[in-house]
């Protein structure tokens, strides 16, 4: 029991960090309807200009931990958001209006240059840092097993939470949540009604970007350890979460990326941890038999 | 009344000086976090190292590549525009479909040619396999996307289903490469009827995010299940195809000649390579042969009529879970025999040729192509198998230029290098003659 508790916990960080990847596919998905391949090589990006931020921190003698992380996250998710935009501007803007599979694979070369990239200039070899915060906390303790949460754990779910309440009050309450709604509905239309719809959807970019930024701010907290490849299976992953919730839908990419989570380190901890991906694919693949449009998706409805 | 005015804004110094300062600012801000500051490793600890000097190059390139790739896009867009104002009446000469008629003998002739014109070079003859295996991936995955319209992010795992099993058939049971082709590729196809079957429901990105999935689930597979694969070592000496019984090695087998001596000529490592290359162009150009000749049949037309539109083949009476099903086994066994050639050329496999990257590829060649052009695919094939093989001599940039190329290709033509796209169904004259007739009939 105590065990699975520890598994409960350990799934939540980590659908944490795929969820708030996931919501970049999501909405990317739903306002032009293309997956975004570099989405995941995006969030890697952002994990290495953390691991410049934090090292540029530690030879400056910052002891302060928020500071330090309240500066890490802000310098990445400027720097993140730029990346962002520039794919979007590079790769995808031109191809608007072509046919639906252009920009999929203009959105594959992009993830291989974006890795290359990284590879090149930021050198091969995995980056450690030293733990940024240390320790935790017992909550139950059994003769055979004791539960403990990580600070760092209860920073990634409690920081997920309030990037959650943050965006959904953008998406619901602002002036530029309702652009972008409008145009996820009819893109002709909301330019007609005089919403820049060019800007709209590079704002979009940037803002699944910040997203992914602080998850990888999260992960290089949490791991203390990357490398340039991380990028591809946590963008499958999130793309999967995204697809699970039923993608286009922002709870569905939440509720995907916990569930992948959950099952990932279950699975891990109670099966065979080296088919963890396999599990994580087949239970997509169930799901989408069951309800195609996934979990919280709106079945599309097709008119002749 | 009116009249179409070809009119365009000039575009003075001070807007494209502007422009390219822009872009030069926004390629420092890109260039500040991965170029100019890079973390490396001081004894135990990161430490940051700055390259400011290689950054205000980037940034300086990065202004003038743009004003020049401005100025190119400008005078082009002119030239285009007087073009059009010159002739918007005449004619465009040859058409386009008997250009890339042509073309396509004239590869066939040089495809032939080629390894009687390097028959010493071992490079250029290895090189024109790897393009040869490409197209025939290309075209066996053409069935699937670009003719039945089926988004499939997976295909290197029937390539990777032909590969093992030729080569654990022949290194656990002796199999040669004629006999265990047919099986192969028909346990490729069953594997593509096994993954269609219960994905049918599913359309556009979620068909291709499962086969994605699928294709990671073979290669996790292959990589853990040690007893039946050997894991991330691989399969090694997996025998080489024969010619009618003759081998290509140095000293014959017990009883057995080789085809050297056979042919009484010296022994040479080439004549294998050699052999492999005009084994593959055999396969690829069957592979043609056979998925032309589906196009002109039913199940070909009901594939394109498919991937037109769903509800209306549904709304004809077609059963469209046949028809994806036979575009997914057919894709798959044409993805089997490749890998079956592949496993067989190199001697020696492992889960590492089977990544997604591969499948990417794969795709990124049918689609850059031109999609349902089966010339489209062998030009995709060679530019993309060439780049790489271009940047050899800076390696390091290979990738690199390649997700560029990929990019640029894409952004630069849309739909594909040669994206003619014909109905292969018209109304015949009869039909035309028929319409006529109504409409004289109605006057």
């Amino acid at each position: 029991m105590a065990y699975a508790l520890q598994q409960l916990i350990n799934g939540l960080t980590l659908g944490s960090m795929y969820g708030l990847i996931a919501i970049g596919y999501t909405m990317v998905y739903g306002i032009i309807g293309m997956i975004n391949f570099a989405h995941g090589d995006i969030f890697m990006v952002s994990a290495f200009i953390a691991v410049t931020a934090f090292t540029l921190l530690a030879a400056a003698d910052v002891s302060s931990i928020p500071l330090a992380l309240t500066f890490v996250l802000i310098v990445s998710i400027f720097f993140t958001s730029a990346y962002g935009w520039a794919v979007e501007r590079i790769a995808y803007r031109p191809l608007r209006g072509s046919t639906r599979l252009a920009p999929l694979i203009s959105a594959i070369g992009m993830s291989i240059f974006l890795q290359n990239t990284v590879q090149l200039t930021q050198g091969a070899r995995v980056k450690p840092i030293p733990p940024v915060i240390e320790g935790g906390f017992e909550v139950w303790s059994t003769p055979d097993f004791t539960v403990q949460v990580g600070w760092s754990q209860l920073l990634i779910i409690v920081i997920t939470v309030i990037m959650m309440f943050a965006f959904t009050w953008l998406i619901t309450q602002t002036p530029f949540g309702r652009q972008q709604r409008s145009c996820e509905q009819d893109r002709t239309m909301a330019s007609l009604l005089g919403i820049n719809v060019d800007r709209t959807i590079s704002f979009t970019f940037m803002l699944g970007a910040s997203l992914a930024a602080v998850a990888g701010v999260m992960v290089t907290v949490y791991y203390g350890v990357i490398d340039f490849y991380i990028g591809f299976l946590a963008g499958i992953k999130a793309f999967t979460a995204a697809v699970l919730g039923g993608i286009g839908s922002l709870p569905g990419a939440m509720l995907g990326g916990l569930l992948i989570g959950l099952i990932e380190s279950f699975w891990s901890a109670y099966l065979w941890a080296e088919y963890k991906d396999v599990a994580t694919f087949a239970i997509l693949c169930l799901v989408l038999m069951l309800r195609p449009s996934g979990l919280l998706g709106r079945p599309e409805v097709e008119k002749v | 009344m009116s009249t179409v005015v070809f009119a365009r804004h000039q575009v003075t110094a001070t807007e494209r000086f502007r422009d390219a300062g822009w872009v030069a600012f926004v390629a420092l801000i890109l260039g500040i976090p991965l170029i100019g500051l890079t973390t490396v490793d001081g004894g135990g600890a990161l430490e940051v190292e700055t390259r400011f000097g290689v950054l205000a190059i980037f940034v300086v390139v990065s202004f003038v590549g743009r004003l020049g790739l401005r100025w190119l896009i400008d005078t082009m867009g002119a030239r285009k525009l007087e073009r059009l104002r010159d002739d918007s009446n005449k004619s465009a000469g040859i058409s386009p479909v008997k250009v890339v008629n042509i073309l396509g003998w004239i590869a066939l002739g040089a495809s032939i040619a080629l390894p009687i014109m390097y028959s010493d070079n071992r490079y250029v003859v290895d090189t024109a396999t790897t393009v040869l295996i490409y197209v025939m991936l290309g075209w066996g995955l053409n069935v699937v996307v670009g003719l039945a319209g089926l988004l499939d992010l997976g295909y290197v795992a029937f390539y990777a289903v032909g590969a093992y099993s030729y080569a654990l058939l022949s290194t656990q049971y002796g199999w040669g490469f004629w006999e265990a082709l047919p099986v192969s590729g028909g346990l490729a196809a069953t594997f593509g009827i096994l993954l269609g079957y219960p994905i049918l429901r599913l359309r556009g990105d979620y068909l291709a995010i499962v086969t994605l999935g699928f294709g990671e689930i073979i290669r996790i597979i292959l990589v853990n299940w040690t007893e039946f694969s050997n894991g991330p070592n691989g399969i090694s000496s997996i025998p080489r195809p024969s010619l009618f019984g003759l081998d290509f090695t140095r000293s014959p087998a017990e009883g057995e000649q080789t085809f050297a001596s056979f042919f009484g000529i010296e022994y040479s490592p080439m004549h294998r390579l050699i052999f492999l290359y005009y084994l593959i162009l055999v396969l690829a150009l069957l592979t043609h042969a056979f998925v032309s000749r589906l196009r002109k049949l039913p199940i070909g037309r009901a594939w394109e009529a498919l991937r037109e539109d769903e509800i209306a083949c549904q709304a004809m009476g077609m059963n469209t879970t046949n028809i994806k099903l036979s575009a997914f086994a057919i894709g798959a066994m044409l993805g089997g025999f490749a890998g079956m050639f592949f496993a067989a050329r190199q001697g020696f496999i492992s889960p590492e040729s089977f990544t997604f990257t591969e499948s990417a590829i794969i795709l990124a060649i049918v689609v850059l192509g031109g999609m349902g052009s089966q010339m489209g695919v062998v030009l995709a094939a060679t530019l993309l198998v060439l780049i790489p093989e271009f940047g050899r001599n800076f390696s390091e940039y290979r990738m690199l230029l390649f997700g560029a190329a990929m990019v640029l290709i894409m952004v630069w033509k849309p739909s594909g290098l040669l994206s003619h796209r014909e109905p292969t169904l018209r109304l015949s004259r009869g039909g035309a003659a028929i319409n006529d007739a109504v409409k004289e009939a109605a006057q």
